[in-house]
């Protein structure tokens, strides 16, 4: 009996499936619990590829129903690459739609926070923007470019991302808020954090980003939230190292 | 076939520890008879940050060996030339000591199954490993290690024996091998078959670095014993026997103490690389 790798790997990830035949033990008998080993390296390698990704949605379900949801999340999702650094990405959506964890509205928003702050890890390299490349004349400063930094990450949320965070990482942290929050996530050095925007200041940036100059992502944000505040976004942004040197230009 | 020069015999023929991020700064400090790292690929592939300065810092003061776990090079399908050209990437610019990977298969189709999962040695497997480690080595530009699996069972389908599928490999491609004894304790354990049978068997010319590591012990539905590779607790005594038996045939080699899960602090890592140290010592 040849045993393809459909076969096996059918086999694999479906335990009710019986295991192949053609598959044996040192005294050539079937391999049944041999199988097994193969079956519970995957899922439990997985999983724990899922723990390490995602800190706060474990903290918040606990390792029993942690393993529970990415026991059922590793069979409707298997890895599509070799590197478990980008795993997990479609655990949010997954969590959108989780009936068994509908309860947690906002867990899918911190398994996005969670893949935010993975992603800032291992972004590439990038000097900071340093405060005097602004300290110009006015209209020189309006028509300026700047670029997020590589590691910098924004993260939307309707919760009050930023204060469950603060819950589950810092002692004596306040009870979250009944506030919608947006997350800043920058990596100065080696270890990326999470700062909270103020209002419009995830639109200011995200219009950065898009290539609007310094003026028209003010102009945006401010048709957005007319209270917005550039200066208390603009400071929060160079003391996180939010935006990066590289592609300045000042015309 | 590749006719490079050989680049296993760039690694130190010493004790060398898998890397672990946590012992970073006493490894540094306090190597002791460590002269050599390896790292598994996959986790130094992101653009930047931690991972990738680190790795920059260690390979000025060790010497480094990449170890792949994910290039599925027993796969059915064809080897992922995103995956290809990432391995090119990263020894490109880490010029490492040695790179290796498993004869093993982890992909199907677009899946990664993260395990390295058995094959039978068949002819037609034969043919297939031979042409994916002959594209690894043009696109790498140099001799890979190829690692024996681990083994939990054994395909009826079978034509060839273990150590006569990897002397053949060796033939055709040139590429080197590297002999993990304690997969071999474990798969003779797993198959009733015999340990130093297999080492006698074993081309060990062609070996470029031997791994040693720990494993679990279970027993099967029958009472059989089970070892399971695990990496995560010291090498056991007939492990030890094991390497001191291949190195008096083989000579000295490169000799890695791998220990991935429930990773215990430098000095215990520290005090297994000093046993492999004292394994080398009679050959020298």
């Amino acid at each position: 009996m040849i045993v393809t790798q459909t076969r096996f790997r059918g086999a694999l990830l479906d335990p009710t499936q019986a295991v192949p035949e053609g598959l044996l033990d040192g005294a050539d008998q079937p391999a049944g619990r041999r199988f097994a080993v193969y079956r519970n390296n995957v899922v439990v390698s997985l999983t724990e590829a899922l723990q390490v990704a995602f800190p706060l949605v474990y903290k918040l379900l606990g390792a029993q129903t942690f393993a529970r949801l990415a026991g059922i999340y590793v069979r409707a999702h298997p890895p599509s690459s070799p590197l478990m650094m980008h795993y997990g990405a479609a655990l949010p959506g997954f969590l959108e739609t989780f009936e068994p964890l509908a309860h947690l509205g906002y867990l899918a928003d911190c398994a996005r926070l969670d893949l935010a702050l993975r992603a800032a890890y291992h972004a590439a390299d990038a000097p900071a923007l340093a405060p005097e490349r602004l300290q110009c004349a006015p209209e020189a400063l309006v028509g300026m470019s700047l670029a997020l930094h590589p590691a910098t990450r924004i993260v939307r949320s309707r919760w009050p991302l930023y204060d469950i965070w603060r819950l589950n990482n810092e002692a004596d942290a306040p009870k979250p808020r009944a506030v919608a929050q947006d997350v800043l996530i920058t990596r100065p050095e080696f270890d990326p954090s999470p700062h909270l925007l103020p209002e419009g200041g995830a639109l200011w940036l995200e219009s950065l980003a898009s290539g609007q100059t310094f003026g028209a992502a003010h102009d945006t944000a401010l048709a957005a939230v007319p209270d917005f505040d550039l200066a208390q976004a603009l400071t929060l942004a160079l003391q996180t190292s939010a935006l990066t040197d590289d592609k300045t230009k000042d015309d | 076939m590749l006719d490079n020069s050989p680049r296993f015999d760039h690694l130190p023929a010493a004790p060398g520890v898998g890397y672990k991020p946590q012992h970073f700064d006493e490894l540094r400090a306090e190597p002791g008879p460590v002269a050599w790292l390896e790292i598994h690929a996959e986790n130094y592939m992101g653009d930047g940050g931690r991972p990738i300065a680190q790795l920059r810092a260690l390979s000025e003061q060790f010497a480094v060996s990449v170890h792949g776990v994910g290039l599925s090079i027993g796969g059915e399908g064809p080897l992922d030339p995103a995956h290809l050209a990432r391995l090119k990437h990263l020894v490109g610019w880490l010029q490492p000591a040695s790179f290796s990977e498993h004869l093993a298969w982890s992909t199907h189709g677009a899946e990664f199954l993260n395990d390295l999962l058995p094959l039978p040695y068949t002819d037609e497997t034969l043919a297939r490993v031979a042409d994916h480690i002959d594209q690894v080595q043009s696109t790498l530009g140099c001799q890979m290690l190829l690692e024996n699996p681990s083994s939990y069972l054994a395909f009826a389908e079978s034509t060839w024996s273990e150590t006569d599928f990897l002397s053949e490999l060796v033939r055709r491609t040139g590429c080197g091998l590297l002999l993990d004894v304690n997969n071999v304790f474990v798969s003779a354990t797993n198959l009733g078959l015999s340990a130093r049978d297999y080492i006698d068997a074993f081309p060990l010319h062609a070996v470029g670095e031997i791994h040693v590591g720990g494993h679990d012990e279970e027993t099967d539905e029958h009472g059989t014993p089970l070892l399971i590779d695990s990496h995560g607790a010291p090498v056991v005594d007939p492990v030890w026997s094991l390497l001191e038996i291949t190195l008096a045939k083989s000579g000295p080699r490169p000799i890695l103490v791998e220990w991935d899960t429930d990773v215990p602090d430098w000095p215990t890592l520290r005090s297994e690389a000093d046993r492999a140290a004292k394994a080398l010592s009679p050959v020298r």
